[in-house]
């Protein structure tokens, strides 16, 4: 039995610790927002947060997370309102969107690390995610607006 | 997405009960986004409010007015990230004055009246969408408009002509009396449909030519938006299959011990594709499938190697071909030339690589079939299930998700041809996942091609004669056999027979050279291989008259004004005329494709041996726009689609097997080695071009020729390889 608090939510999972996070997810808990990209912490499609550091879910067996705290892009926020959500929306980031939740959670942490990041820095953490649809100028501008209060009008 | 298969209301009844439509059966409708409120999760799946009963009205088969002022608008084409969920939907919004606020967009079952004009059938892909939809999605939106006036003057008693629509009312022109669509359908439905009006002009536009929203980024960025893989059912079963990994290589003999024993395997299965697993869980069904035994048969073409197809391709460099296009007498041309110059290039194997991995959902019963699928060919994928299944098409419906990425690579049918064949088996619904190594391995990929150019200059350095023939496998051949002609592949030759250049003496020619490689359609089309080489070989050209590329090319055009406009435009932007920073240089390209034209300039460096793109100028002018960000976007996107085709990865192939079956062998372009990318879209009254797959063609070669300028050497291979 693992003990975690997902999205806020104590929960005792009864499954093969084993499992990779991901697949305990997605399809036994119904949170399909974390996908699946290639399984190998290649692509950074499933990244969530696990004590507010990002993680890959497909490598992170489930035991890793006993006793810990883990965050989804379900999670993120009650109503879809983050900063960062908003501003993928202002700044219309999403293409086929795909990678979109992978993309956030990594800028999530990212801003909780650096709430001001320079380009260096934005550049460094979202290089860990794969967009096969480029939108990786749109995620940049997203998160310098994210990050900057006074430029937030959405 | 909600309200796809969540929980145990799947809506489907509720919208069964809507009632037939005019001009095609009944609209099976999935909300993409939904407005209704939405099903519980999986997991705490509660009663969800139906769809109300009502009947609702439907003017034609593209909208739906409901009494309780819920209008639908029906999309049937897949939403694989270039937002048709929202241009299209524009176009009808448009003449039937509704805005995107008022709408909720329903995906389109499969009928006759559905399908793409420019592909034979209902389905999306090559640039087609917008070109496809622009005048009768129009006329249906105003075919509405017109009965919705018509139902409100009949109320009144009053001519139409003192009618107006505006934002889903009538108005008078007393300004006091109105009427909304969802009060005026019960009167409308008993109307003949009038005359169908003239369309609004292009100054009366107040969505089309605009930068709407698009409906489908906030469930993408909430992460409630369902792609395939997210689709769940009562009692679904995941599966995913051994496939052999030599293409052509069948199962010889299989054992299932080990993997029965997963916990969560319920069943191993030999169906047609391979060894399928089958599970309460996506990960169990991997697990299970990992300890599989299987013997594979050799394919029976064992020459599945890089080395041997080139060579096979190289053998098709000289002697007969078919003819593309004959102009004059290029031969003679050449033979007079003063200058003359040759060159081949080679264009590898590129996967697709969408980051969502080929899957399908089937759920076979014994007299219906439903298939929730991320697909771009909606038809073809009825016409299989129906098929296997033995079901007549009617009683086979196919509900299109998201698409995490198409690029052509889901007009193929192998991911649904599997789904149905297990829930046939297993008598349950069935969830086939490919897993990343699946999606590399077994691809229809981006074929390979060589090409032969000659090009002769006389003594003014004018380019008299200009010869391409392209050698490559066909996809036509196995795709759509029937669209051959004269031996004739039309894709394996757009982008060479339709250069935009008027040379009098001119020709092209094509040699058929299958390969054991899986070959299919890409984005691009056959201008991601011919542009290549047509516009390297337009610089090498260059080179040779001792002019500059730009130049050339003008003269090349002959008296066009929109080229002349597209090229001044990019030279602008692109400060053509000035010296580029030392260790940096610049290079030209030039497509007509889907209708559309394109200008590129990239400018590169090189550091440590290695190909950096600073920034990529892009000039488009691909008609009437209808959402310019959408525009700007494709068009960024196929930079770095092309992008990555160009220098960073390439499908090979080591004794029948794909060498590469992951990232860190197909390296993506990453966000650190994004060009700065600018994006100029020419204004235009003609009618809408392709643009989804208008960048990829044009960044290769621009690459290519700033590449020439600092090495001293022609790139002629894509990937470019810079010799050390």
């Amino acid at each position: 039995m693992i003990s975690l608090t997902l999205n806020g939510e104590p929960r005792e999972l009864d499954l093969d610790p084993e499992t990779p996070l991901l697949w305990v997810l997605r399809d036994h808990l119904g949170l399909t927002g974390t996908k699946y990209g290639c399984g190998k912490a290649e692509c950074g499609a499933c990244i969530v947060h696990l004590d507010g550091e990002p993680v890959n879910a497909c490598t992170t067996p489930l035991s890793e997370t006993q006793g810990r705290s883990v965050t989804t892009i379900e999670g993120l926020s009650p109503d879809g309102r983050h900063p960062l959500q908003l501003a993928w929306i202002i700044e219309q980031v999403p293409r086929c969107g795909y990678c979109q939740p992978g993309q956030i959670m990594m800028a999530a942490a990212l801003l909780r690390k650096y709430p001001r990041p320079t380009d260096a820095q934005i550049e460094e953490a979202m290089s860990r995610v794969l967009c096969r649809c480029g939108t990786y100028d749109r995620i940049r501008h997203a998160v310098h607006r994210a990050a900057n209060p006074e430029v937030q009008n959405g | 997405m909600a309200e796809l298969g969540s929980g145990p209301l799947l809506s489907r009844r509720g919208f069964l009960k809507v009632g037939a439509l005019a001009g095609g059966g009944l609209v099976l409708g999935i909300c993409l986004p939904c407005r209704a409120e939405r099903a519980g999760t999986a997991e705490g799946a509660s009663s969800a409010p139906v769809p109300k009963d009502l009947p609702a009205l439907a003017p034609n088969a593209w909208i739906r007015i409901h009494a309780d002022e819920r209008i639908e608008l029906v999309l049937a084409r897949s939403e694989a990230g270039q937002g048709v969920m929202t241009s299209l939907p524009m176009l009808l919004a448009e003449e039937l004055e509704v805005g995107l606020d008022q709408i909720e967009v329903v995906m389109a079952p499969v009928a006759p009246i559905y399908s793409n004009r420019l592909l034979g059938a209902q389905a999306t892909g090559q640039s087609t969408s917008a070109r496809d939809a622009w005048t009768p999605l129009r006329e249906a939106g105003a075919a509405a408009r017109a009965l919705m006036i018509a139902a409100a003057a009949q109320v009144w008693e009053v001519p139409p002509s003192e009618c107006r629509a505006q934002r889903g009312r009538v108005h008078h022109s007393d300004g006091v009396r109105s009427l909304s669509y969802g009060e005026l359908a019960a009167t409308a439905s008993g109307l003949t449909p009038p005359e169908l009006p003239a369309l609004k002009s292009r100054e009366a536009w107040t969505l089309i030519g605009t930068s709407q929203q698009r409906l489908d980024i906030p469930e993408k960025v909430s992460g409630a938006a369902r792609f395939g893989l997210d689709v769940r059912l009562p009692g679904l079963l995941f599966a995913t299959l051994y496939r052999c990994p030599a293409p052509g290589s069948r199962v010889r003999s299989w054992r299932a011990a080990q993997a029965s024993k997963v916990p969560g395997v319920i069943d191993v299965l030999a169906v047609r594709n391979g060894i399928a697993v089958l599970a309460d869980s996506t990960w169990a069904a991997m697990e299970g499938r990992r300890r599989l035994e299987v013997s594979c048969r050799p394919a029976s073409d064992r020459s599945l190697d890089s080395r041997r197809i080139r060579s096979r391709l190289e053998i098709g460099l000289t002697g007969g071909s078919a003819v593309a296009r004959r102009d004059g007498d290029v031969s003679r041309a050449l033979e007079s030339s003063a200058q003359q110059i040759e060159a081949v290039y080679e264009v590898g194997f590129q996967p697709h690589v969408c980051m969502e991995a080929m899957n399908c959902t089937a759920d076979v019963r014994a007299d219906r079939c439903a298939l929730y699928v991320p697909t771009q060919a909606q038809e073809e994928a009825r016409a299989v299930a129906s098929e296997i299944t033995g079901l007549p098409r009617e009683r086979v419906s196919v509900h299109t998700s998201l698409l995490g990425g198409g690029y052509g690579r889901r007009l193929e049918q192998d991911f649904v041809v599997d789904a149905v064949e297990l829930s046939m088996r297993a008598r349950r619904p069935v969830q086939v996942v490919w897993t990343r190594e699946d999606d590399f391995r077994h691809d229809y990929y981006r074929p390979m091609t060589l090409h032969r150019l000659r090009g002769g200059l006389d003594a003014e350095g004018r380019v008299i004669a200009w010869f391409h023939r392209v050698v490559g496998p066909s996809v036509l051949a196995r795709l759509r056999p029937g669209e051959m002609h004269d031996s004739i592949d039309d894709f394996m030759v757009e982008g060479a027979a339709d250069i935009p250049y008027k040379v009098a003496d001119l020709r092209v020619e094509y040699r058929r050279a299958d390969t054991p490689a899986p070959v299919g359609l890409w984005r691009g089309g056959g201008y991601a291989h011919n542009s290549f080489a047509a516009e390297c070989f337009v610089d090498e050209l260059a080179i040779l008259a001792g002019r500059d590329p730009l130049a050339l090319r003008r003269s090349m055009l002959g008296d066009s004004p929109r080229y002349a406009r597209l090229l001044d435009r990019v030279v602008e932007i692109a400060r053509w005329g000035e010296t580029p920073r030392t260790g940096r240089a610049r290079g030209l390209a030039l497509v007509s494709a889907f209708g559309s034209l394109i200008a590129g300039v990239a400018e590169v460096s090189v550091e440590d041996g290695r190909a950096r793109v600073h920034q990529v100028f892009c000039v488009a002018d691909c008609g009437q726009v209808v959402h310019p960000e959408l525009v700007r976007g494709q068009i960024e996107s196929g930079v770095v689609y092309g992008l990555t085709a160009a220098l960073k990865g390439e499908i090979t192939f080591t004794d029948g097997l794909v060498d590469q079956s992951g990232f860190d062998g197909y390296p993506l372009l990453r966000f650190d080695e994004m060009p700065e990318i600018r994006v100029d879209i020419l204004p235009s009254d003609a009618d809408p071009g392709g643009v989804s797959g208008l960048a990829v063609p044009v960044v290769g070669p621009a690459v290519a020729n700033a590449l020439r300028l600092l090495t001293g050497k022609a790139a002629r291979s894509l990937p470019i390889r810079l010799s050390a």
